[in-house]
């Protein structure tokens, strides 16, 4: 069922997760992550498809209190990054994400961009626009924005702003991406900018995708997951999730008739 | 393995290294800033300790009871304070009892009855604009309403006024705050069963608020009791070697009002008096007098603020 | 049958009255409470109101005397004397100078400060270190005023022996310290105004605290962190005791804190302890200094409010 040729980038191992007021969030979660593929993420709301995807690049660990169990390992390198011994921060510059909302800084759309090469420590100038060029060519913004990189990025539309955003975690070469319901926000056009980016940038990366939205999963991703209360419910390419599911509330997930 | 995700697996490993080495220089920068930000905020409290164990070093010679019930006299050993507190203790009466009823029911007006219009506006631009008036601005109204426009001299009254006018908008910002956590659902139960306004205030508005009425109260009494710069404007930096009438009195009708325009001085006053002689032997007066307004009103604050903590914690709603 | 119905209904407006007569009088005294409480909040209009006439009605006497062009430009301020001269220009260059140092104090420690606190304390320090601010803004100023003049100034002659005994220095940084705390606190709650999205955006970029805290959060909170220093600005200006005590008395137009100056409001503090008739120009000249403080005061406080509601309307 699994095309075995296409290589692993990653694959969380019987992970649970924990918030701070002790609610476990995640129950033993194991699903791959191949290169070069789109992974969506399906569930209704709460099911904890959001949270799980905030542990690839543990966001949780901002927060307090917050506790992982199982692994997350990297390939090729083999790294577990959920380990005590393992920077976030070193997590973070491997694997980017995109936010449900746009969030830009309150900066010039030059700077958002170059942000995470500032952040790397990176001075020289022609290194930084060249690649601020390159990721707003990526994040298909470049013509729209071109002669006007010093206007604040606030002044841009919804889904020009979350292009900024795909640009921004494009510019630092991320291994893999993360999508947080990242049309949800935006309008059917921008829905369908975004959509077909994505399908152009997995040739660069991998993509992990958490979407409401079966329709948009069905059209970008795959393989797809289906997550109910905190358990990997059902995980496939996504043709046959879409048209065979071998469990019955995927099917009725996905029909519509729960969610 | 090919070779080709061999060289691959080389190449993210060799990057991770020099990825690593990078984040540990960031971080070191973490730790040095976070360490000047305490140091940043320790300066202010460190000061605070600083000047308090200054002030009792110098003034430890006079923690003496002969200090709380002498008056004020030209020989600096046997000056005492009691003019002072009993001065500050009246004043304080005065602000007390025009600053609390005034600005919490300045406090309910606002949250409770004032329509959002242009007129409300006005009041509330006030109260935010009065806040961060100096205070010797209101040393200056009182000497011109106070003292000489309405006759009422450098008296007690006098002062007690002024302050309460000072500490006004610390009390109404304090009941607004208060009244502002308590839900829409109370008042709408209390409607429910045929309450009027002043019945859903008074009973529940103003009961529930207590609390956090009473911090800011204690607050805004502690910053009053240690104000120099209005009192000395009304001119009462003088030298006072007795006390007002008693409030009570041992005929009928027990009570008189004698004492509220009898001269008088404060804690504050009296520190500054002595300090500002050029004899050292008075300075030792001021630190005296310096350590104990900062007893009192670090132990109003502390109270104030204990409360306020307390109401936080056992907040129902 | 028409009478029939008329007596009934009167008989029912009968017992009714009774009901409505008391609904008149609880409305009645409603309407009462609420006027009273109205003329409580009025006390604050009104108290506004009298600070500005009393200072207006004073400083008219004392413009009639002296021109605005002197009160502007003359460079010596000697209301008391024989060849009295009044030029506000000594007492402003005074309190600006002594506001400026404490600024230059309270301005880089009430930011770190601040951002410390809203981006690196622990829930648990913060809930410690806030209260103890809180603290030392409530200590009384005349304590300050003691400090500088006898622990401070004292200190500060070792490094620098020829500092006289009143100087601006010594007043304008422990004023500093004090205002510490005001910068800490207003300029915290702008950078937590700041929402938590932009700063998983940066994190999730890879940045270190640090790297959040001075060039995401700071510049997001940036009017807000302004708005804090316009408004201490206001409350250097305005402070009286520790400038009356420690920087002197004398009014010079000088811009070097190493020197000892007036400013307006040690003048005023200065003028009211001694006995100056009611109505001379002595006495209506702290009215016409006091005008010029609350001008300058109303101002940074406009502007700083101004500025605030403009940061809380951003988010």
């Amino acid at each position: 069922m699994i095309n075995a040729t296409t290589a692993l980038k990653a694959e969380s191992r019987d992970l649970n997760f924990f918030y701070s007021n002790g609610n476990q969030a995640l129950k033993s979660v194991s699903m791959p992550l191949y290169e070069n593929k789109i992974t969506a993420l399906i569930g209704p709301s709460g099911c904890g498809k959001s949270t799980f995807l905030r542990c690839f690049n543990r966001m949780h660990d901002l927060y307090p209190g917050n506790k992982y169990e199982g692994q997350i390992v990297m390939h090729p390198d083999n790294t577990n990054i959920l380990e005590a011994g393992v920077d976030p921060i070193e997590v973070r510059m491997r694997i980017s994400m995109v936010f449900q909302k746009p969030n830009p800084f309150p900066k010039s759309i030059f700077e958002n961009v170059a942000y995470g090469l500032r952040v790397r420590g990176e001075k020289n100038k022609r290194t930084v626009a060249d690649k601020v060029e390159e990721a707003l060519k990526g994040a298909a913004l470049w013509n729209e924005v071109k002669d006007r990189q010093q206007d604040l990025a606030f002044n841009l539309s919804g889904g020009q702003q979350q292009r900024l955003c795909i640009a921004r975690a494009l510019a630092t070469d991320p291994e893999i991406m993360l999508f947080d319901e990242p049309t949800s926000a935006l309008d059917p056009i921008a829905t369908a900018n975004i959509e077909e980016l994505m399908s152009e940038l997995k040739s660069k990366l991998t993509i992990l995708v958490v979407t409401h939205n079966m329709q948009q999963a069905a059209r970008v991703s795959d393989y797809t997951a289906y997550m109910y209360l905190g358990e990997m419910m059902e995980y496939g390419d996504t043709d046959t999730i879409f048209t065979r599911p071998t469990r019955k509330e995927t099917e009725d997930y996905i029909t519509g008739k729960f969610g | 393995m090919t070779t080709e995700t061999l060289k691959t697996k080389a190449s993210v490993l060799e990057n991770l290294v020099a990825v690593r080495a990078m984040i540990r220089r960031h971080k070191r920068n973490d730790v040095i800033f976070a360490a000047i930000g305490l140091i940043a905020l320790m300066l202010g409290l460190l000061t605070l300790l600083t000047l308090f164990l200054d002030l009792v070093m110098d003034g430890y010679p006079r923690f003496t009871l002969e200090f709380f019930s002498n008056f004020p006299s030209r020989r600096a050993a046997n000056a005492g304070l009691l003019s002072a507190w009993v001065g500050s203790l009246l004043v304080m009466t005065v602000t007390f009892l025009t600053a609390v009823p005034m600005g919490v029911a300045a406090g309910l007006y606002l949250e409770e009855y004032a329509p959002k219009n242009w007129f409300s506006d006005l009041i509330e631009i006030n109260v935010s604009n009065l806040a961060g008036v100096p205070s010797i601005i209101y040393g200056l109204l009182a000497l011109g309403l106070f003292v000489y426009g309405l006759g009422l001299g450098e008296s007690i009254l006098t002062a007690g006024l002024t302050l309460g006018l000072l500490t006004l908008p610390v009390v109404i910002v304090s009941t607004r705050e208060a009244i502002r956590g308590i839900p829409v659902a109370i008042r709408e139960a209390a409607y429910a069963v045929g309450a009027t306004k002043w019945q859903v205030v008074k009973d529940h508005v103003v009961k529930y608020s207590q609390g956090g009425i009473l911090t800011g109260v204690i607050i805004g009494m502690s910053r009053a009791i240690g104000e120099t710069a209005p009192i000395i404007t009304i001119g009462a930096l003088t030298f006072i070697a007795f006390l007002p009438p008693t409030p009570i009195t041992e005929v009928a009708p027990f009570i008189n009002f004698e004492w509220l325009s009898s001269g008088f001085t404060v804690l504050p006053i009296q520190m500054f008096n002595w300090l500002s002689r050029p004899d050292h032997a008075f300075h030792t007066n001021a630190a005296a007098t310096g350590a104990i307004i900062i007893v009192v009103t670090l132990l109003m604050n502390g109270t104030a603020i204990y409360l306020r903590y307390q109401i936080r914690k056992n907040i129902k709603w | 049958m028409n009478t029939a119905t008329n007596m009934q209904n009167q008989s029912t407006a009968l017992s009714i009255s009774p009901r409505l007569a008391k609904n008149v009088r609880r409305n009645i005294k409603e309407r009462v409470i609420e006027l009273i409480l109205m003329l409580a909040a009025l006390s604050a209009v009104f108290t506004t109101f009298a600070i500005v006439a009393i200072l207006l009605y004073e400083s008219l006497g004392f413009f009639k005397v002296v021109s605005l062009v002197e009160f502007f430009t003359s460079t010596e301020w000697t209301p008391l004397f024989e060849d009295a001269h009044y030029g506000i220009m000594p007492l402003v260059s005074g309190t600006l100078t002594t506001s400026a140092v404490a600024l230059a104090v309270a301005v880089p420690v009430g930011t770190i400060g601040a951002i410390y606190l809203s981006e690196f304390a622990s829930h648990k320090t913060r809930e410690i270190v806030k209260p103890m601010l809180e603290l030392l803004v409530g200590v009384p100023t005349i304590a300050f005023g003691y400090f500088a003049l006898l622990f401070v100034t004292p200190l500060l002659q070792k490094v620098f022996p020829e500092l006289p005994g009143f100087n601006m220095l010594s007043a304008g940084i422990v004023m500093g310290v004090m205002i510490v705390p005001y910068i800490a606190s207003v300029a915290e709650d702008a950078m937590r105004a700041v929402p938590m999205s932009m700063r998983e955006g940066s994190y999730a970029m890879g940045a270190t605290r640090f790297q959040t805290a001075i060039r995401v959060v700071t510049p997001a909170a940036v009017s807000g962190i302004v708005a804090a220093y316009i408004l201490a600005i206001s409350r250097a200006v305005g402070e009286t005791m520790v400038v009356a005590v420690a920087a002197g008395q004398q009014p010079t137009l000088t811009f070097n804190p190493m020197d000892g100056a007036a400013t307006i409001t040690a003048y005023i503090v200065q003028v009211a302890m001694g006995d100056l008739p009611h109505g001379s120009i002595g006495y209506q000249s702290i009215f016409a200094a006091g005008l010029v403080l609350f001008a300058l005061t109303l101002g940074f406080n406009i502007i700083g409010h101004i500025v605030r509601k403009k940061f809380r309307e951003q988010y």
